[in-house]
């Protein structure tokens, strides 16, 4: 436009194979996963589907028991973003439309922990986890991570730019119960970012593996990414059954990606445009 | 408005209300964790052994960190492994995206979607994926790099033999940093993009009256302009590369790979308490990368301050 005068065949050429390089790697995953070990690891590798599908997931579903870590990842996702939307809208509207003590320092500290890193929880994590006789629970997952931080400030900004406060004043003139005015009025007009919110928390408890790593114990409770985990062993690993399970794991993000990417990209990116 | 707040149509505990379920998961599972971490950095203690048999040890801990030279060496490699992923991010982003940002008019949102793809896919999926394409005798990269070797001129640069990437040493930390580059390339140029289209039009169209260049153009307006992003996105590189955990943890199978040249430190302390049941010393190591991390932020934030006239 303003700078280049490049012609348009020139500029797709080179951002289009940067785009296939970038992509290759799911092209192989789904490629791998419908081929035996032996197929993967020859020479020259397979690089168009082949038929060991059903037998890899045979091989995975004998070694572990797959559908139920798939189960326990798609519950403790949902559980996860329920949540995470009904916790955050609340504090969010709260935060955003009324006065209460402590609030500007309390808002402070929740976005300052959001610049902790993860790994500084690891450790008491799994020791309140494990007082709490939560270790192999589902809720020890879902439960803390409803105090999303990013959350909170996501929830407070779209309250703050798109409820104008006079209709919460109207409805509180007709008569309307704060609840009320919470649940009937202020959670319906928040559904875009409802939907951001619950997308990105959907996705991150979907690939989540420091979580369960600490707190799953048992193979039968583990979700997708340790399950998979699981069967990378230094001498005998399934590589074709392998390949499967993290093709399987990764479609449900491919579908949810197709379907959102623009929502999904400016959501994550909005704690940095703003 | 402030008549009728003094009515109290509102009834005080609302807000109250609102924030509490949020409250209290916030303060047991976010801010009591930290203060406990805190406390057990001075305490030694072995989970075998229950909660009552824990000893205040004053910085005996850290001491013991600081003298422990897989520590330093976790250290090293994660700086390392940061730099090599973190550099070349920012490096190549910032063209990219102003390459699409001006070129492309049609498909840019294909385009963006494919680099961004990485960014929310599980790191588990994908560090198993690379495991198998790092391989050394069939895998896809290595195949790829023979085949460059066969390019006249600039094939002699590329390895002979096959490289062993996960089991010698020195491969160990390029091949993961690649995997991570790989991953958050895209979230960068999503970044850059955004806050070029930010600055205004006219501020080319004056400068290309005056007689410039498409490179002093960059150089003069839209490196200036991004400085603000270039700040935000290289804090974000810092704080999320000294936290490495997933990448290397997978491609060496939890352990660190040959001669720990994979090990992250995020990776030892998980090790630490995990493996060697010592809570106590990984404690103060994350306090001790903790405050690295901050350091490190603070160093970034200063050298931004630094350059430049006004901002």
């Amino acid at each position: 436009m303003h700078t280049h005068r490049l012609a348009p065949w020139a500029a797709y050429t080179v951002v289009g194979v940067g785009a296939l390089i970038m992509l290759a790697p799911f092209w192989f995953m789904f490629v791998f996963a419908t081929h035996s070990r032996t197929d993967i690891f020859s020479l020259p590798p397979p690089l168009v589907f082949g038929h060991d599908f059903a037998a890899n997931l045979g091989i995975l579903t004998s070694h572990l028991p797959f559908w139920r870590n798939l189960g326990i990842s798609l519950y403790v996702a949902l559980a996860s973003t329920a949540f995470t939307l009904l916790f955050c809208s609340m504090g969010g509207y709260a935060f955003a439309m009324f006065e209460f003590r402590f609030k500007d320092a309390l808002f402070a500290l929740v976005m300052g922990t959001m610049l902790v890193p993860s790994f500084m929880n690891m450790i008491p994590t799994f020791m309140i986890m494990d007082a709490l006789g939560w270790i192999d629970q589902p809720r020890a997952l879902f439960i803390p991570g409803a105090a999303n931080a990013f959350g909170i400030f996501l929830m407070r900004q779209f309250v703050g730019s798109s409820i104008p406060p006079e209709l919460v004043e109207a409805a509180r003139m007709d008569g309307c119960g704060e609840l009320g005015i919470y649940w009937r009025i202020v959670l319906p007009l928040l559904r875009p970012a409802l939907g951001t919110l619950g997308l990105i928390t959907f996705i991150a408890s979907w690939n989540n593996f420091i979580g369960p790593l600490i707190v799953m114990r048992s193979p039968e409770m583990y979700t997708l990414p340790l399950a998979l985990r699981a069967l990378q062993s230094p001498v005998d690993t399934e590589w074709g059954a392998l390949m499967t399970g993290s093709a399987i794991a990764t479609i449900p993000l491919l579908l949810l990606f197709l379907a959102s990417s623009r929502q999904l990209i400016s959501g994550l990116t909005t704690g940095a445009v703003k | 408005m402030r008549l009728r707040s003094r009515f109290r149509l509102t009834p005080a505990w609302t807000p109250y209300v609102l924030i509490l379920p949020f409250l209290l998961l916030f303060l047991v599972f976010n801010l009591f964790p930290l203060l406990f971490s805190l406390f057990l950095a001075f305490h030694s203690w072995e989970p075998t052994s229950g909660l009552t048999a824990m000893q205040f040890v004053g910085f005996d801990n850290f001491g013991f960190a600081l003298g422990d030279e897989w520590f330093w060496k976790s250290l090293r490699n994660t700086l390392w492994m940061a730099l090599a992923s973190g550099v070349p991010q920012h490096l190549v982003a910032i063209p990219l995206a102003c390459f699409v940002h001006s070129a492309l008019r049609r498909g840019r949102d294909w385009v963006v979607g494919a680099f961004f793809l990485p960014y929310i896919t599980s790191t588990v999926a994908i560090a198993i994926l690379f495991s198998a394409l790092f391989s050394t005798d069939y895998g896809l990269i290595n195949l790829g790099l023979q085949g460059l070797r066969h390019l006249p001129l600039i094939g002699a640069a590329f390895p002979a033999e096959p490289v062993d990437w996960m089991g010698r040493p020195e491969y160990i930390k390029p091949a993961i940093s690649l995997v991570v580059f790989w991953r958050y390339l895209g979230f960068n140029m999503v970044l850059y993009l955004a806050a070029l289209q930010t600055i205004p039009g006219d501020l080319y169209e004056a400068a290309r009256l005056d007689g410039a260049g498409p490179l002093r153009q960059f150089w003069f307006i839209t490196l200036p302009s991004l400085k603000p992003m270039i700040f935000f996105a290289v804090t974000l590189s810092v704080i999320g590369g000294l936290q490495l955990f997933e990448e290397p943890f997978i491609l060496t199978g939890g352990r660190g790979g040959s001669d720990q040249a994979g090990m992250s430190t995020a990776i030892y302390l998980y090790r630490m308490a995990f493996d060697f049941n010592d809570f106590g010393a990984a404690s103060a190591m994350s306090w001790l990368l903790f405050f690295l991390v901050a350091a490190l932020t603070a160093l970034t934030n200063r050298a931004f301050r630094a350059r430049g006239p006004a901002s």
